[in-house]
């Protein structure tokens, strides 16, 4: 006997220190993914971020416009009509031949006129119309945005002289170099990217128009998928008996949340567009799409949360007299709310996120308006970001990143949120 | 609090629904191929600026996914215009008809180059159509000059041509899905089968045959599917300085000082070269509209005349500068007046 006791002892002295190894290896296996995890975070943030962020700058360019009413063709500036269609790209180009006045042949005019956005005249317009009396006939130093060309030429340049000259031709560059050495160049913050929609051209395009259309997509999905998730889950956990047939649901509802969304895309394509003949691209159709989609999530974490809510306290409340209902809505719902919230939250930022399903109803598509409610065509954030990032254009590639950093922030916040409802409001039993 | 969410709820649906119902859309929706979305955003935009209508909505289908949807019926649920970067066919001509859409305006707007293109780190390439057929092609006509067919032999440039460097073929192109991959083996693939006298001439005997000889891409590897966006190709070809990529254009153009176009039978892909026709591979861009829907959904007339107006797809408008290569002056006249005039598609 106390051979034996000894000779287990032995034993586990023989294998303590092997035994302490293992331990730390496999202390030190977790901490390798995490650190894995954490490395591939970093590079990803990096990459975006270090491509994105200078898209937050725009480049602009200084020139002494001068109003001459023959050019824009305004004869009395109280009518509305002619300060909407006065030629204020004309005032432009010649602001841009009075400062290079060696330009001469129509191609190099071209080229110069290129300079300059497409968009400059209707900013010009914009600030025109505030004080025509005063301005017209006069001559005022105004900054406009510069083309996206000459934008990517800028951004580029280093110390040493060196940049992308990408599209911009040996003309140009000089001239883009002639009024850097003016200091008639400068990068400002770029207010566009956050109050226009899409464009064509990367100068004027924004994501104020996906960010609207991703707002009312998640709103429309948030009042469908919560009140009828949660009704679901209180009806399955609370009142349907356990029989084949709640099983079979139980497995349909599991099954349904791994189904790729791409097939319900296809079924809002089947049904609310070819069957029930809602219009492609809205809001709408986009958010009933969403909801087939999140409801799984809600009702599988809606359940989970009505199932921890200990059944002390529904015998409580039945006890004192209190109906089924009641017992429901006054204790149970209210106890298992932070739990649901947080699996609304959760459904929310994964739909927030989605773009296939969209692609089948139409809301990948170029949508400049910004819309203005849940029935106008509209896009949503990704399919934005997968936009741009298919298009030719150079200075799309900044705005790509500089769209996926405003996705994660919205992301972000949205998880945080939900971290934050659960450990503010969770109670331990 | 509840019957209150739960009534809020119902009134919001019933009133988006009402609202839904009473709405006859106002703009003009177009769907269809991905490469000629680029210029037809562009002037969508113009249009939604320079009118009092609303910008067009433009949806990036693909161009047979495009004219399925266009010949749907006719109706504002169905599109007004879908965007292709090759003819409509005859069955789906047909199709339409079959659903109601019997009158067709078909507009030819320009064309569109499709380069093979390498990293500028290494070496442009002296390519002809026959090259490209021997390297990608799945069945080549037998080497020893009898008229049989083998499976493709070649590994590397050397071996298709030895003029040629040699370095493994190594093809990033789009997937079969793709316009940019049909029109590349029509025009690019066949045109050097063709110069096979026999293979020429399987055309008028099995035609099955001499399509499926000269369309078909190798699978084992040299040609890789490289997905639908010609970005990351671009970035692909950064990477790997021996491979080639298939893209369009307007990607070249815009990436210049990463990539450089090869020369195919001795031509470069220059904006001038794929204008009058010498560089051998492009092809057609074409919109379609629904007749019917003209006078119903605003301001599609004035789309059409903004499209062919001389500064959107003129020689120096701004479609062209986004690369899209216009038409000879007498076709655009020509085109033009058709559109003018709404006349029906002739097969």
């Amino acid at each position: 006997m106390n051979k034996n006791t000894q000779r287990t002892i032995d034993l586990v002295n023989r294998n303590l220190a092997k035994r302490y190894r293992a331990e730390k290896r496999f202390r030190f296996y977790g901490l390798l993914s995490i650190s894995f995890g954490l490395l591939c975070l970093v590079l990803l943030f990096t990459d975006i971020i270090g491509k994105g962020h200078s898209a937050f700058l725009q480049t602009y360019v200084a020139l002494d416009v001068h109003f001459d009413a023959d050019v824009l063709g305004i004869d009395n500036i109280d009518d509305e009509t002619q300060l909407t269609v006065a030629n204020y790209d004309g005032v432009i180009r010649k602001a841009l031949l009075e400062r290079f006045s060696d330009v001469r042949s129509r191609r190099d005019k071209r080229q110069l006129y290129a300079l300059v956005s497409n968009g400059a005249g209707f900013d010009l317009q914009d600030v025109f119309r505030e004080r025509p009396e005063q301005w017209l006939g006069k001559t005022e130093t105004l900054w406009l945005l510069a083309d996206d060309d000459v934008d990517t030429y800028v951004k580029s340049r280093t110390a040493s002289g060196e940049a992308f000259t990408g599209r911009l031709s040996e003309n140009q560059q000089r001239w883009v170099e002639a009024l850097i050495a003016d200091e008639r160049i400068e990068k400002r913050f770029n207010t566009i990217f956050f109050t226009s929609g899409d464009s064509r051209e990367p100068e004027l395009a924004g994501i104020r128009g996906a960010i609207m259309g991703s707002l009312f997509t998640l709103m429309v999905t948030l009042v469908l998928s919560f009140p009828i998730g949660v009704a679901a889950a209180v009806y399955l956990e609370e009142y349907a008996p356990k029989n084949k047939w709640t099983d079979l649901i139980e497995v349909n509802i599991n099954n349904l949340a791994a189904v790729p969304s791409i097939i319900f895309g296809l079924l809002g394509l089947a049904i609310f567009i070819n069957f029930f003949e809602m219009p492609r691209s809205i809001p709408l159709v986009g958010g009933i799409v969403l909801t087939l989609m999140t409801l799984p999530t809600i009702i599988i974490s809606s359940r989970a949360s009505i199932k921890a809510v200990p059944p002390s306290i529904r015998e409580a409340a039945l006890g004192i007299g209190a109906s089924k209902m009641q017992m429901i809505l006054h204790h149970v719902l209210p106890l298992a709310m932070p739990g649901m919230l947080t699996g609304a939250i959760i459904g929310m930022a994964q739909a927030l996120g989605e773009t296939a399903p969209l692609l089948m109803i139409g809301m990948v598509a170029f949508i400049v308006d910004i819309p203005g409610g849940a029935t106008d065509p509209a896009t949503v954030l990704p399919v934005q970001i997968f936009l741009w990032s298919d298009s030719p254009e150079r200075a799309f590639v900044e705005r790509t990143s500089a769209a996926i950093m405003v996705l994660l922030a919205f992301l972000i916040v949205m998880n945080t949120l939900a971290v934050w409802l659960r450990k503010r409001l969770e109670r331990r039993w | 609090m509840k019957k209150t969410l739960i009534t809020a709820t119902l009134a919001a649906t019933t009133l988006a629904g009402a609202q839904l119902a009473a709405a006859a859309r106002d703009y003009i929706t177009i769907v269809g191929s991905s490469t000629v979305f680029p210029f037809a955003t562009v002037v969508a935009e113009r249009f939604g600026r320079g009118t009092t209508f609303k910008t067009p909505n433009v949806e990036s289908t693909g161009s047979g996914g495009g004219l399925k949807l266009f010949c749907n019926g006719v109706g504002v649920q169905h599109p007004d215009i879908t965007n292709s970067s090759r003819r409509i066919k005859a069955s789906e001509v047909e199709m339409c008809h079959e659903n109601g859409v019997t009158h067709i305006v078909e507009v030819l707007i320009g064309y569109d180059g499709i380069v093979l293109a390498n990293s500028v780190k290494s070496r442009p390439m002296q390519l002809t159509r026959k090259d490209i057929f021997l390297a990608l092609a799945k069945e080549i006509p037998n080497p020893d000059g009898t008229e049989t067919l083998v499976a493709n032999p070649y590994k590397t440039w050397k071996d298709v041509n030895p003029a040629l460097p040699s370095t493994r073929i190594e093809v990033l192109g789009p997937p079969p899905t793709s316009g940019t991959r049909d029109a590349f083996a029509e025009l690019a693939l066949e045109g050097g089968c063709k110069a096979f006298d026999w293979v020429a001439g399987l055309k008028k005997k099995d035609k099955n045959k001499y399509k499926s000889v000269c369309h078909t891409v190798r699978e084992d590897g040299p040609y890789i599917d490289a997905g639908e966006n010609d970005n990351l190709i671009v970035q692909k070809l950064n990477a790997n300085p021996n491979a080639l990529g298939v893209f369009g254009f307007s990607f070249l153009d815009q990436n210049s000082d990463k990539v450089q176009g090869s020369l195919i039978d001795n031509r470069e892909p220059t904006f001038e070269s794929i204008a009058d026709g010498s560089y051998p591979v492009s092809r057609p861009l074409y919109f379609y509209v629904k007749k019917a829907h003209v006078g119903v959904i605003p301001g599609i007339k004035e789309y059409l005349a903004e499209f062919t107006s001389e500064r959107a797809w003129g020689e120096e408008g701004y479609l062209t500068e986004k690369g899209m290569i216009p038409l000879p002056d007498q076709e655009r006249a020509k085109v033009g007046g058709n559109v003018k005039m709404l006349k029906n598609l002739a097969m």
